[in-house]
């Protein structure tokens, strides 16, 4: 926590370069203006942070950018609503707050030595982004890693900066997909769940590691079954609307379990075990 | 600690001592409602009904500021907006006169959230530690109280510094705490009112009849959630009104908010409530609660059972019968539990 005593009180950043990734989703990476807040910022891959704009409010990011690359911590933001519209307005050189680091996070180490299948929709790459970093920072460390990222339109694909990278690789597979034909496009065209079972991954000591709209999530674990995936070896991250993010204001719940504080990271398991409320 | 009396004529002379010292609340009416006001020698303090709110925001304000901002621009580079930030917390010491025990009560509810090991909620505390409760034991239990069945009493102690008793005459101020002795210190002895003020709390405990055993509500809750039938009987009659939160002693829930005025503004809390359609909808536009079905369930789910399985089986909910006197169309929570005890197992799955 940036600010130990205070969980409401955010940290002042500064945007130090933001990316328009799609027409409705811009990146910003931001720096804390404390230096010693910077330096001492630790997080897990798969922690989100509550960022302010003050005088509109605060709202809730993924911290995309993995622990291993501190020079920034960098969110990615879909335009909404109020507090991302408003985020959307901000170049370079502006303040905002950032309360973060919050809630739990992908279990990376007890992933060690497995293969990795990450299946991402739209701005649901933006968890998996982080978690993906970190392993490729720390290669030797995990097996197979392959990857499949669906959008709409080659439009609405974020991160093209490093996609080439991720594809030309030889230590990782990366397919891309979209959902209907579109001119110039020279990956695969298709759903997610299809293009998933085209591609075939063995669940033999393998974790997927999923996010995205709810109906893609639906279909994507029903396409992980069929491959064989057990409920355990399926992780995803689940949204809810939040405020305090430390699990005091009564937002978050499904039951007794708090997203802000017990998520947004999950397991299919553990979604099975909580009560049927997403 | 000895107690005190204090005689009826001497009530405003003893409240207007207290509000040199503190900022002092009474329950005043207001129209209809009672309602807790700082004392003024003009308003007689309302001690003869249940007051209509709960003395929950005294340390809990309905809107409070956490802190405040301010953009300034840099004079070198006037394209260079900083902004600066300041805690704001309110911690001066105030007594709560002629609260119930059970709303007094109230409090645990929140401390076992707001202050956790974890994770300190500083606004609340503030004031928590610096708020002092001197409580009316209830002469006579209402028909909506149910103090008992979850863990009070009409004349419990638990929580307030001094319990207040109507004797004739008067009322004797029992203190609990050391602060309590020193609130009443000035008040003439109340020993010869001692066994009249012990028939009073007798009386009202044995008013109150036998509690009704609601520890199975637990399980019993969760096994419901997927029966949609029962929760849409429970809640058919509801309007989603959201009073019942409102005027809740233990619903701690809150919506933050910011407000600019040019180059500042402020950072607000105010308190939210579960039984609004607007309280979890996502940005996306899906709601997972759509219906007051599904809202309903989560109230008396989180008091009844999700609460009681994080907090060693205390429940969030001290049985003053408010939500029911003051729902306009007389959900009542009591009966929602009961039918749920009651309600036959649902089918399990495969
Ligand atoms: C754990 C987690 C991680 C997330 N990570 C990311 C991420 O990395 N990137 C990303 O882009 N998003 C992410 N999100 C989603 C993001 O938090 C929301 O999109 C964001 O909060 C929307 O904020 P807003 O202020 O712009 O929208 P709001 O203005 O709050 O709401 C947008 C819309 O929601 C509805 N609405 C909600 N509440 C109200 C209300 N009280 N009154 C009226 N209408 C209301 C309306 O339809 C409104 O137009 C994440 C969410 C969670 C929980
Ligand atoms: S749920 Fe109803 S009875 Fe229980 S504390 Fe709240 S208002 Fe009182
Ligand atoms: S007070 Fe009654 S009608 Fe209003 S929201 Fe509560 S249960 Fe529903
Ligand atoms: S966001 Fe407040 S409890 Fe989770």
């Amino acid at each position: 926590m940036t600010n130990a005593s205070n969980p409401y009180l955010p940290a002042i950043g500064t945007i130090i370069e933001t990316i328009q990734e799609t027409p409705n989703i811009k990146t910003f990476r931001v720096v804390l203006n404390k230096e010693e807040d910077m330096k001492n910022f630790k997080f897990h891959p798969g922690q989100v942070g509550q960022l302010s704009v003050f005088g509109t409010g605060e709202s809730t990011f993924v911290i995309n950018s993995p622990p291993t690359r501190m020079d920034y911590l960098q969110f990615s933001v879909m335009r909404a609503g109020e507090v991302t519209t408003k985020l959307h307005s901000l170049s370079a050189g502006d303040q905002i707050g950032v309360r973060a680091p919050l809630g739990n996070w992908f279990p990376y180490e007890e992933l060690k030595g497995k293969d990795i299948v990450f299946v991402g929709g739209g701005i649901g790459m933006a968890p998996l982004r982080t978690l993906l970093l970190y392993m490729l920072d720390k290669r030797e460390d995990y097996g197979k890693i392959s990857v499949l990222y669906g959008a709409r339109s080659p439009q609405d694909m974020a991160f093209q900066y490093e996609l080439p990278e991720w594809l030309e690789r030889d230590d990782m597979t990366t397919r891309l997909t979209i959902d209907v034909e579109s001119e110039g496009w020279e990956h695969s065209v298709g759903l997610i769940p299809n293009v998933l079972l085209e591609m075939n991954p063995s669940p033999d000591n393998c974790v997927a590691v999923t996010c995205g709209p709810p109906i893609m999530i639906k279909f994507t674990l029903q396409a992980l079954q069929k491959l064989g995936f057990q409920d355990d070896q399926i992780i995803t991250t689940l949204e809810k609307r939040m405020k305090c993010g430390v699990g005091i204001c009564g937002r978050c719940n499904i039951g007794n379990k708090y997203v802000c504080m017990d998520g947004p990271v999950f397991t299919y398991k553990q979604l099975k075990e909580i009560p049927n409320e997403l | 600690m000895a107690a005190k009396f204090l005689p009826t004529n001497q009530l405003a002379s003893w409240l207007a001592e207290l509000s040199g010292q503190y900022r002092t609340l009474v329950p005043r009416r207001e129209g209809d409602a009672v309602v807790f006001r700082p004392f003024e020698e003009a308003f007689a303090p309302e001690l003869g009904v249940r007051p209509t709110m709960s003395t929950k925001a005294s340390v809990f304000p309905k809107c409070e500021p956490l802190m405040t901002f301010k953009y300034e621009k840099d004079e070198e580079d006037p394209g260079k907006v900083m902004v600066d930030v300041t805690e704001r917390r309110d911690d001066a010491p105030a007594v709560v006169v002629g609260g119930r025990p059970c709303d007094v009560a109230g409090f645990f509810t929140f401390d076992r959230v707001y202050n956790t090991e974890k994770i300190k909620d500083l606004n609340y505390l503030a004031r928590r530690e610096n708020t002092f409760f001197v409580s009316l034991a209830c002469e006579q239990p209402a028909t909506t109280c149910f103090c008992n069945w979850v863990g009070g009493g009409p004349a419990d102690t638990k929580g307030a510094d001094v319990l207040m008793v109507p004797v004739s005459g008067g009322w004797l101020m029992e203190p609990v705490t050391d602060k309590g002795g020193e609130l009443v210190a000035s008040l003439e002895d109340g020993k010869a009112k001692e066994a009249e003020a012990q028939a009073v709390k007798d009386k009202a405990n044995a008013a109150i009849g036998d509690a009704v055993d609601v520890s199975a509500a637990q399980d019993k809750l969760l096994a419901l959630f997927d029966d949609a039938a029962f929760w849409e009987a429970q809640s058919s009659k509801c309007i989603s009104c959201g009073t019942c939160t409102y005027l809740c002693p233990t619903c701690y829930c809150f919506n933050i908010t910011d407000e600019k005025f040019g180059m500042e503004g402020v950072r607000m809390r105010t308190w939210d409530n579960c039984m609004s359609a607007l309280f979890t909808m996502e940005a996306s536009g899906h709601n997972p609660r759509p219906t007051k079905a599904h809202r309903l369930k989560n109230r008396v789910g989180h008091k009844f059972s999700y609460y009681p399985s994080l907090h060693d089986g205390n429940i969030a909910c001290v049985g003053c019968g408010r939500c029911i006197k003051s729902c306009p169309v007389s959900v009542d929570i009591r009966a929602i539990v009961q039918n749920a005890i009651a309600a036959p197992a649902p089918e399990q799955e495969g």
